[in-house]
């Protein structure tokens, strides 16, 4: 978009300041996440630049926070935990979820937006009210405080990000496939796994990315159904920042940003994929 | 075939083996349907288990209260019988009752927990039903004098109204306290006096800040969308990464950020200090307080306010506003008459989602928010886990739950679920 030669001055001010602001829009949503980056490297416990720092003096900046969160035995437990738990909701909410978003693509499927309403429900109810049914009730079957407690817990609130976008691509899946497939003999398993699951995969894979990193980010239900022994890396944080706040965290922080960086960029790559796959031309 | 023979005298389409083509459809039209609810049942069972059956059980204790009625069982039916308006106390029979149930009570341990339940309505009935427990042993009739020189609270005809009231299976004295009410001498409820109203003062709290985060995120929103749905393609991926990232960053990632920028001896108060605008003495009190909750919860949330503005305006052909200019509309009144309108459904999808998770929110006003800050959530976590008022907790959280309920069914009506979108 860029300015016409017929554009007059007032014209020419207001899509400058425009841009500025939204220039300034922009800094605020991106500043706070790179700010902390060399934030992580300082060499004493301040959460700020010191004026070493700002010389470039490398006196002034150290790996060692780096070096207390590898070492450290309450963030390597937090990382295992992290791990265990977020791959194994993942694994749940991304088989339940895409077999009942092929369930619901279907247009015989009665009661459709009821049924819908209800399986994302975990997405839209706060998660504090979330955390205190399950405190409650996992407490009653004995589920509280252990892996599996949290597994399923995480799992509930995964699904409904694996259900919308498995039913996003299936909205421009071609049926006449499956029924090609079933016509030239294929069983339904086998139009499942040849046919069905290559088209769907980018949606699926998506989903459970997402599901992936809503458990990995997940902080209030495991605060009130976990303990330490199943403290993840948000658990760790948040007391972190609670108790006594060490650079430590900013460490933390910053590898965890990288690895939002990557989470994005695959889900970006599988987006566009799933478009060309599916004859979508951005617009 | 004498069925397929009649089906052809009556002239009636038939499938190969005979059957009615009307029959054979139905029924093929059944098993279609079964197959695809058949699909969606595990998930539906596994929300059911793990997410629905908790949230309902939970909202269960906020009405529940069997505790008084089972441990005290032979004094609660003598006590239905007692006229609460007659101005004397109970008879020696029902204190009689009384003490069994006591004695009963103290060696099952659990006079301790109805003495819990009550002291929620009236502090002091823990010290009450403590004291009585351990000296109910050696008591002996006439056992209304009895009680009452243990403790001459039992004297006091409000003590029994109370434990009356609250011997019901059922109570609303949990959405009673909820609301800012209490009861009064003849169990009616009254408003409590203004020092001791802080739920009403904390929704009104979280509804204001809420809807204040949510205007800020569409005033900071919209600009952007409208430059990311101009720009090339190429630029405005470039340009969307810039939200992207935010929005899969760990927000306790974005909290300890804005904790290193705001705090007094933080890179923003440093700034201040160096061009000279406050001095060092003097720096900005930024965080653990409103300012700071509402700053962080605007950047936590602008990116689910962006990305539905963005996938409405995409849609939204140039040409419209084009023509509006062609036709004789100034660039104010184009973009006001004609492309507003045409995004109000995004706004509509944005607002509501960001309002449905600011209401709720809880992380962020816990870290940041100090005493200022905290919203209804929190209030929720604290009955939780440190003053165990749990049917306190409940009835707070249906109360938030049932404002999220109506908004996620207007989300519904305005957007439908299936059309939300992730990324």
């Amino acid at each position: 978009m860029a300015l016409p030669a017929y554009t007059s001055p007032l014209e020419r001010t207001w899509f400058y300041s425009y841009r500025f602001l939204c220039g300034c829009i922009f800094f605020f949503l991106i500043a706070p996440i790179v700010i902390i980056i060399p934030l992580s490297f300082n060499a004493v416990p301040f959460f700020t630049f010191t004026p070493e720092m700002l010389a470039l003096d490398p006196a002034g900046y150290s790996t060692k926070w780096y070096q207390d969160f590898f070492t450290n035995l309450n963030w390597r437990g937090a990382v295992q935990n992290s791990f265990i738990i977020a791959f194994f909701a993942t694994i749940i909410s991304t088989v339940l979820g895409t077999i009942a978003a092929l369930g619901l693509s279907r247009s015989e499927m009665p009661a459709k937006s009821v049924v819908m309403g209800i399986l994302i429900s975990p997405m839209i109810v706060p998660l504090i009210i979330s955390a205190a049914g399950m405190y409650f009730f996992y407490t009653k079957i004995g589920l509280a405080a252990t892996h599996v407690g949290i597994i399923l817990a995480h799992a509930a609130l995964g699904t409904p990000f694996v259900v919308i976008t498995v039913t996003a691509t299936l909205v421009g899946f071609d049926h006449s496939l499956t029924r090609a497939a079933a016509m030239l003999g294929a069983s339904p398993t086998t139009t499942f796994f040849k046919i069905i699951v290559p088209l769907i995969l980018p949606g699926v894979i998506s989903g459970a990315l997402f599901a992936f990193i809503t458990s990995f980010d997940e902080v209030v239900v495991i605060l009130f159904v976990g303990s330490y022994e199943q403290r993840t890396i948000p658990w760790q944080m948040f007391s972190g920042i609670r108790e006594q706040i060490s650079p430590t965290i900013l460490a933390v922080a910053t590898l965890l940003v990288g690895f939002s960086i990557m989470l994005l960029t695959c889900v970006e790559l599988l987006r566009r994929r799933g478009e060309r796959l599916r004859g979508i031309r951005p617009t | 075939m004498a069925q397929a023979a009649t089906a052809i005298e009556q002239d009636v389409m038939v499938t190969v083996d005979g059957t009615p083509l009307k029959v054979s459809l139905a029924r093929s039209l059944r098993r279609n349907k079964l197959k695809a609810l058949l699909l969606v049942l595990p998930l539906f069972l596994f929300i059911l288990v793990t997410f629905f059956i908790p949230i309902v059980d939970m909202l269960f204790r906020s009405v529940e209260n069997q505790i008084v009625g089972t441990v005290l069982h032979r004094t609660v039916p003598l006590l239905a019988q007692w006229d609460e308006r007659s101005g004397e106390l109970p008879d020696e029979t029902l204190f009689a009752a009384l003490a069994e149930d006591f004695k009963e009570a103290t060696a099952a341990k659990t006079s301790g927990r109805v003495g819990r339940r009550l002291n929620y309505e009236k502090p002091g009935f823990s010290g009450l039903f403590r004291k009585t427990g351990r000296k109910v042993k050696t008591i002996e009739p006439p056992y209304r004098e009895a009680f009452i020189k243990i403790d001459k609270k039992w004297g006091d005809l409000d003590i029994w109204r109370l434990i009356k009231r609250e011997s019901a299976a059922f109570t609303i004295a949990y959405y009673v306290s909820a609301m800012d009410l209490s009861y009064g001498d003849s169990n009616e409820i009254i408003r409590k006096d203004e020092n001791n109203r802080i739920y009403l003062k904390l929704f009104w709290r979280t509804l204001w800040m809420s809807l204040f985060i949510t205007f800020m995120c569409l005033v900071l929103a919209y600009p952007i969308s409208y430059l990311l749905s101009t720009l090339s393609v190429a630029t405005s991926n470039l340009l969307l990464i810039l939200v992207l990232l935010p929005f899969w960053t760990s927000l306790l990632v974005r909290t300890s950020a804005w904790i290193a920028l705001l705090q007094q001896e933080g890179i923003i108060n440093d700034l201040l200090v160096w061009v000279g605008v406050v001095a060092n003495d003097d720096r900005l009190q930024m965080i653990h307080n409103r300012t700071g909750t509402i700053v962080a919860m605007i950047h936590i949330l602008l990116p689910f306010m962006v990305l539905p503005l963005y996938s409405v305006m995409k849609t939204i052909p140039p040409s419209y506003l084009r023509a509006a200019r062609s036709l004789g509309a100034n660039q104010f009144t184009a973009f006001v008459r004609v492309y507003m309108p045409n995004t109000v459904s995004g706004i509509g999808a944005g607002c509501i989602l960001v309002f449905i998770l600011a209401i709720g929110y809880y992380i962020t006003p816990a870290l940041v928010g100090g005493q200022s800050g905290t919203l209804i959530s929190n209030f929720i976590a604290h009955h939780m886990s440190i003053s165990l008022n749990w049917g306190l907790a409940a009835a707070l959280g249906s109360i938030l739950l049932a404002v999220v309920l109506v908004l996620y069914f207007v989300y519904d009506k305005i957007v439908g679920i299936d059309n939300m979108k992730l990324g």
